[in-house]
């Protein structure tokens, strides 16, 4: 515990944006005070130095029981298809990320990519579509190159520079090789050549070989949705654990900030309920920084009065475009790290894309990412078979997981500006605030760039031998609510909420991710993003995070 | 003695899990222990620390609560019973009500009836059923920590070699066939 005093700066949440700005910001001298609302499973807060051996390989602890949180039944969120829809359709889970020290660090199975020069420019190089406000970014590849390579030293990153075509230039390589290719992967990625896409080892968040006093990753299988039980994966430890170290920074976990405090054009400190339930304040002498993500950022602003009216709007999650293939061969996709390999041909456009796009009626389209990847957990896979007399047998065949192989597309979402966080008007969560509300429906570019491009893969799984292939989307607009399937995007790459720009009028920050009028309030997470890209968010949030505390801490 | 049921129930209980995930050549719910996972769960507030998230996947030692995590489960698992606290958005059934209540409906001869019978009934309450399958299947396949998938009999008939750490896989068996 700090003796009382204040601090320079207060941190909320302590996922991958809020861990890196506390790095940079007691590096830079500064006293850091992070909120977090989760529990702590990471790190010991006594002794920083030790890791915590909370995380294990259990579906039942991780998927069906919230170990990660948020519990849905203490912070229910709700959602809507549309404002024509009523004041909600559906109360419980809505696109859930973790609420634990760590963040969305932790569950994720560290796909890491740098986005492309074009994703900085797309209206520029694409132009506009109706019913979207699709802008170019306050800032450009060129200018985020050194904090990619800085953010890729921070986390770890295993990858292959030389291996996608497609990739922004580099000023140097990866940190680490890539890991060991997943049997899956290895048949995937050689049939997708031989259809002429250009398959990579992704580039991965989990060490290849041992790095920064944290072992090599061995491959155990659970990767997605849980925490690594030996601390291999690049979720926000290092960070976290640097900032502990220098004796100037403060973590408090199952701390609830409700309000920003802001007097005169700056931000002066957060209103929070301590896990206790009673409601104290802590005063920043110099900056108050939100990295809850792009939920909880606007959900945060709303209830502490802000106003600007494009606070949580321009909501984006990756339209996944799931294409699986039944194969006669085992692919055992419980080994290895959930996902080795992808592809990036359908975000790059040709003529058969732009044909597609004007027989829908659009400017142009583009899908996002191809995860290589199968399902992994027995329990989910033995829901989907009959109960009786047949279900031993068809655990034993597997044809829907140690039978199955296939595609994730997280494919590219408009920002629309009817896609919003709000605050729910009767629902509230446990401290009794107002749950939040999403109101989001996909555009027609991201349905007509999902029928373009689920053709190719299932060719591909053809060519890999699958005897059936199957497609589904997330979300399936208009489809029913209550299964894993539904209107509901499940995508956890959520972005846009409170998007930077140059222009007060059409942005809520400014190009250093502060507040246009109170230039101390800073967002270090997703909430920013002016696009969606077709790529995972994390990797840019830590390397706009850098760039952004570098800036205030010399400012 | 079961945590939560009453004798005559976990015999149902059985009966029921039995029913979804029949031994075939390979053991099948009753030998997995199902009905005891589920009998944990329900009775998970009668250990401490509550059997809720288990420290390791195949050890008897679980994470504390804190007083909100308390309040979430015991409240999915008592239902709200009127208190106040867990009424929050409205009341709320739990799951040991739905199985009192579900079990009372398949009948206390619901083992000793034939295979049709068992499913007419199982069928006349969808929602009890989709309720007792999801456990089942979590029973079955799950951890052995929370008391079923006794002898990893689950895992060793769907060829999943569950927890590997710390040994984890080798790049061989990662990569190869």
């Amino acid at each position: 515990m700090i003796a009382d005093q204040d601090f320079d700066a207060i941190v909320v949440g302590s996922g991958p944006g809020g861990s890196t700005v506390a790095e940079v910001l007691t590096a830079a001298g500064w006293s850091v005070l992070i909120f977090e609302k989760g529990r702590n499973h990471l790190i010991d807060l006594a002794d920083p130095t030790r890791l915590l051996t909370d995380y294990s390989n259990d579906e039942l602890k991780f998927i069906s029981r919230h170990f990660l949180g948020p519990d849905p039944w203490l912070e229910p969120r709700t959602f809507r298809a549309g404002e024509d829809r009523g004041d909600r359709e559906h109360i419980g889970e809505a696109n859930n990320l973790p609420s634990t020290v760590g963040g969305g660090g932790v569950h994720a199975d560290g796909k890491l990519p740098r986005f492309l020069a074009a994703d900085f420019r797309m209206r520029s190089d694409l132009g506009p579509v109706d019913g979207a406000a699709v802008e170019d970014w306050p800032v450009d590849y060129d200018e985020m190159e050194p904090f990619y390579a800085d953010a890729e030293r921070i986390v770890g990153v295993a990858g292959d520079a030389d291996a996608n075509p497609f990739a922004a230039w580099r000023s140097g390589p990866y940190p680490m090789p890539p890991g060991a290719p997943m049997y899956g992967a290895v048949r995937s990625t050689a049939s997708a050549e031989k259809l002429g896409l250009h398959p990579y080892p992704g580039p991965t968040g989990a060490n290849s070989v041992p790095y920064d006093g944290r072992p090599a990753c061995n491959n155990c299988g659970f990767c997605a949705y849980y925490g690594c039980p030996i601390h291999a994966k690049g979720d926000p430890v290092a960070p976290l654990q640097r900032a502990l170290l220098t004796g100037r920074c403060e973590l408090r976990p199952e701390t609830f900030v409700s309000r920003v405090l802001v007097t005169n054009g700056r931000a002066t400190g957060v209103e929070y309920v301590d896990r206790d339930g009673v409601t104290r304040t802590e005063t920043a002498t110099r900056a108050v920084v939100l990295a809850g993500g792009a939920v909880e950022t606007p959900r945060l602003l709303l209830l502490s009065g802000f106003e600007h009216p494009l606070i949580g709007r321009h909501l984006m999650c990756h339209f996944q475009t799931m294409v699986m293939g039944i194969m006669l061969f085992r692919t055992h996709p419980h080994r290895g790290r959930a996902v080795t390999h992808m592809h990036d041909d359908h975000l790059i456009g040709d003529d058969a894309s732009r044909a597609a796009a004007a027989a829908a009626g659009l400017p142009w389209l583009r899908g996002g990412m191809v995860e290589h990847c199968g399902p992994g957990a027995p329990v989910m896979e033995s829901r989907t078979y009959p109960w009786g007399r047949r279900h031993k047998e068809m655990m034993r065949e597997s044809p829907m997981r140690d039978h199955m192989w296939g595609f994730t597309m997280q494919g590219e979402d408009l920002p629309q500006p009817t896609n919003r966080i709000d605050l729910d008007p009767t629902v509230r969560d446990i401290r009794g605030f107002p749950a939040m509300r999403m109101t989001y429906r996909s555009h027609a570019m991201e349905l007509a760039a999902s029928r373009h491009y689920a053709p190719t893969l299932a060719a591909v799984l053809e060519d890999m031998g699958a005897t059936q292939t199957m497609v589904a989307t997330s979300p399936v607009p208009d489809g029913p609510y209550g299964g894993y399937l539904s209107p509901i995007p499940n995508s956890k790459h959520v972005v846009g909420t409170v998007r930077m720009g140059t222009d007060p009028s059409t942005s809520v920050l400014d190009p250093w991710g502060r507040f246009h009028d109170v230039p101390n309030l800073m967002v270090a997470d997703s909430s920013g993003f002016v696009t969606s890209t077709g790529y995972g968010p994390t990797l840019t949030i830590v390397a706009l995070a850098i760039r952004n505390a570098r800036a205030l801490a010399s400012s | 003695m079961p945590a939560f049921f009453t004798p005559d129930e976990y015999a149902v209980v059985v009966a029921v899990c039995e029913r979804l995930i029949p031994a075939d050549d390979q053991p099948g719910a009753t030998d997995a222990a199902v009905a005891d996972y589920i009998d944990t769960l329900l009775g998970a507030f009668s250990f401490d620390p509550p059997r809720i998230w288990a420290v390791h996947p195949r050890r008897s030692e679980f994470h504390p609560l804190t007083p909100l995590d308390e309040l979430a489960w015991r409240t999915r698992i008592e239902g709200s019973l009127g208190r106040p606290e867990r009424e929050l958005n409205g009341p709320t059934v739990g799951w040991q009500q739905r199985y009192r209540d579900g079990v009372a409906a398949l009948g206390a001869d619901f083992g000793r009836v034939d295979e049709d019978e068992q499913k007419r009934r199982l069928r006349a309450d969808r929602d009890f059923l989709m309720l007792v399958h999801q456990h089942a299947c979590e029973g079955m396949y799950g951890a052995p920590a929370y008391g079923g998938n006794r002898g990893l009999v689950g895992w060793a008939n769907s060829g999943f070699e569950g927890d590997v750490q710390p040994r984890g896989y080798t790049d061989a068996e990662v990569s190869g066939p």
